[in-house]
């Protein structure tokens, strides 16, 4: 904002203000290297530890959601959907709020981490048993039936069976949600968790370094989640079986 | 009991204030997201290649950050190195209607491409310009096609706008916030507000389905488009 | 009487990379006129349709049409491309539009008509083509052969002076395709000029005033519909030509 005070305009045309530029770059090195990478790199490490904790449980609960949505009884069905309407209708921070603040005043207290971690987990499987939900419909009835004339109970046949091929339907929609899962661990921040924006928004305010902070943030989160869904191609192309998932054809023409 | 009773129905009216927030900022985000998506889209299909090559750069950041480092960015960052003085509000509409605009981009790019190449060319073969085919052509038809991809962007703008709590707008979740730091309740106040968002949520899905049903035309959509 | 030819066609080169679909050809078409395109698959028939009215770009070689040339005339094309009619053979009927709105869209987008006369324009093309009572349909609800002639009367309603017909019946079964030759022939008699590619040497032969022969991308042997059926080159290529149907 007092740009204009702060930057004197250099006299000497532009190489003066490349000069100038180069000087505030310079004063601000020690600034980045001893005071905002840092900060940074623990929030990193904290957000990994929040993503890597939430995939595979919120991946679980959700396949459990799934599964009894399609092939419980008739109140565990209802029980489940319930669940979903829920856990999907409700936004994430609000439930954060409900699992940091609200819970202790019924005499449940988490914490910041676990609020964070608890509420990531019963999000991020609600949306994941939408796509296992849809994967479990989409495999052939044919496929349970065969299972069960081969001798197999139900559970066996949805669980040897259906589920596998389920499975691979789901990889898309599942990866996705990883990647959402990423950004959205930013909003742990609000129940005081420091992960990566909670560090940012510290430095941030501290020594009034607003765009510096996000930016760096902001790269962070990009390479994050860029790696990240190269990963996730790369393992839906392994995975992929011929003429199962609709990734398989190519029919893109040149124009 | 008496009091958390109480303390519901005394700030009932403050709270319900924040659901037209909620959905004036909900609102003008999609509203905003569908007339840059557009746009984005048409530049990343018809456009030369240095405007395509914009519109990938645009998306992958619009995508690959939070909506909370976004807020933050624009609202303390970027908007003030700008000179610009916009109220949060402003700023939440802005940074939820452009990230909305990256996503509706993809949606409706999607449609554009699975129409066959044979609608350009009829168009074209009755003496329509490129811009003319475009317009009663191909927007109509994959501005309906998106209808299903955009169903889903209401509720994902729905629940991310409450992350607007983070720079102080008066939404829903915010009033809420403020209202229990005056009275307490936490746990009963905010599950209220659950359920308040939750009823936006299917009630908004509704209307969504009762449109898709009234612009559906026969055959069209939910058959895969011939291409011999 | 008019020494000038509705359509002329000049050298015309078109090749996809290394491969070259179009060798120098050329012909002439005056009014009334039926020119029948026929040929093995691949040996770049519509691709001459789609070069003569500049849905593809042609590498080299003119297209004059009444003496106008035509490939190099920039945005004028639209107002060219009104004058030759297209049929394709996948009908490309615009999917999100009734039938009748099919026909009267570029009577309003680029012919400028007011609602009324464009609706009434529309709905003699159709009953020209036997549509009429179908005008409220979706292209989804309508027949193969139904849907050709739509698409049929949609060309018809800009008024061209030249027909271009891209195999139109070969999308169909035989009693549609009928029902489209029938509209076609009724066309010829009101002495529209026509040019079409097709695979059906029967109708070919009672349809043309002259057939072409294409192969490889040139054109190989023309001649009134008595002889080429009978030319050495039409048997020879004709072994190549298993989908030719002598119905
Ligand atoms: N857009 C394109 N890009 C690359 N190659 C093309 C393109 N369009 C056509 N071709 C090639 O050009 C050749 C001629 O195609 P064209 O469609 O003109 O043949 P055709 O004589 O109409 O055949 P058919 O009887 O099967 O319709 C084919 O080998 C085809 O693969
Ligand atoms: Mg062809």
């Amino acid at each position: 904002m007092d740009n204009l005070t702060s930057t004197p305009v250099p006299s000497d045309g532009p190489i003066g203000f490349f000069q100038s530029m180069l000087d505030s770059i310079i004063s601000q090195i020690p600034f980045w290297q001893d005071i905002l990478l840092p900060a940074l790199w623990d929030g990193l490490w904290v957000t990994m530890q929040l993503v890597i904790m939430t995939a595979p449980l919120g991946f679980l609960l959700g396949l459990l959601v799934a599964v009894s949505r399609v092939y419980g009884p008739a109140p565990v069905k209802w029980l489940a959907q319930l669940y979903v309407i829920f856990f999907r209708g409700c936004p994430l921070l609000v439930l954060l709020f409900i699992l940091y603040f609200g819970l202790p005043s019924i005499g449940i207290v988490l914490g910041s981490f676990m609020s964070a971690l608890v509420g990531f987990i019963l999000c991020n499987s609600a949306y994941n048993s939408e796509y296992l939900r849809g994967a479990l419909q989409s495999i052939k009835r044919g496929q349970l039936l065969a299972a069960r004339s081969l001798g197999m109970t139900k559970a066996q046949g949805v669980l040897y069976v259906v589920v596998p091929q389920a499975l691979r339907r789901a990889l898309p929609g599942v990866s996705n949600e990883f990647i959402y899962l990423i950004k959205y661990s930013s909003l742990a921040y609000v129940v005081a968790v420091i992960e990566l924006t909670g560090a940012a928004k510290i430095i941030a305010s501290k020594y009034f370094m607003y765009f510096e902070a996000f930016a760096a943030v902001g790269i962070f989160y990009l390479v994050l989640v860029t790696i990240t869904t190269f990963g996730v191609t790369w393992l839906e192309k392994k995975y992929a079986i011929p003429g199962v998932s609709g990734a398989a054809v190519k029919t893109e023409k040149g124009k | 009991m008496f009091e958390s009773i109480s303390a519901v129905t005394n700030s009932a009216g403050y709270i319900l204030g924040g659901v037209g927030v909620t959905l004036l900022l909900v609102g003008l985000s999609l509203f905003i997201g569908f007339i840059c998506g557009i746009v984005l889209t048409l530049g990343q299909v018809y456009g030369p290649a240095l405007v395509r090559r914009f519109v990938g750069v645009y998306v992958w950041f619009f995508r690959g950050l939070p909506n909370i480092v976004l807020l933050f960015l624009f609202y303390f960052a970027l908007f003030p190195f700008m000179g610009f003085d916009m109220p949060a509000f402003g700023v939440a509409v802005t940074v939820l209607g452009l990230r909305s605009a990256a996503y509706q981009s993809q949606i409706f790019r999607g449609a554009i491409q699975s129409l066959s190449d044979g609608q350009m060319l009829a168009a074209r073969s009755l003496g329509m310009t490129r811009w003319q085919a475009i317009r009663s052509i191909i927007l109509p038809q994959s501005l309906r096609l998106s209808l299903p991809g955009w169903s889903n962007e209401y509720p994902v703008l729905l629940t991310d706008s409450s992350v607007a709590y983070v720079i102080g707008v008066a939404e829903l979740l915010t009033r809420t916030s403020q209202v229990i730091s005056r009275t307490g309740e936490p746990m009963i106040l905010y599950l209220t507000c659950a359920v308040i968002f939750i009823l936006l949520n299917y009630g908004g899905m509704m209307i969504i389905q009762y449109v898709e049903k009234k612009v559906r035309i026969p055959g069209f959509g939910n058959n895969e488009a011939e291409c011999l | 009487m008019s020494d000038v030819p509705i359509l002329k066609v000049e050298n015309l080169c078109k090749s996809y990379g290394d491969l070259e679909v179009l060798k120098s050809v050329s012909f002439e078409v005056r009014k009334g006129e039926k020119k029948v395109f026929v040929g093995p698959s691949g040996t770049g028939k519509s691709t001459l349709l789609r070069c003569i009215n500049q849905l593809t770009a042609p590498d080299s070689g003119f297209v004059y049409l009444n003496g106008e040339e035509i490939v190099h005339s920039g945005k004028k094309i639209n107002a060219y491309r009104q004058k030759m009619g297209m049929v394709f053979q996948n009908f490309n009927l615009f999917d999100h539009l009734t039938a009748v709105r099919n026909v009267e869209l570029a009577l309003l987008k680029v012919k400028k008509m007011d609602r009324k006369s464009a609706r009434e324009k529309a709905m003699y093309e159709l009953e020209q083509v036997g549509m009429a009572d179908r005008a409220d349909f979706y292209p989804a609800q309508l027949s193969g052969g139904q849907a050709q002639r739509v698409s049929i009367a949609r060309a018809l309603a800009m008024d061209p002076e030249v027909m271009l017909f891209d195999e139109p019946t070969s999308a169909l079964d035989p009693e549609l395709k009928r029902e489209v030759m029938e509209v076609m022939r009724t066309l010829a008699a009101q002495g529209m000029t026509c040019i079409v590619v097709t695979h059906e040497m029967k109708f070919a032969t009672s349809f043309a005033t002259e057939i072409y022969l294409m192969e490889k991308g040139e054109i190989v042997e023309h001649g009134p519909p008595s002889e080429i059926p009978t030319s050495p080159n039409f048997v020879k290529t004709r072994a190549f030509m298993g989908s030719y149907a002598d119905e």
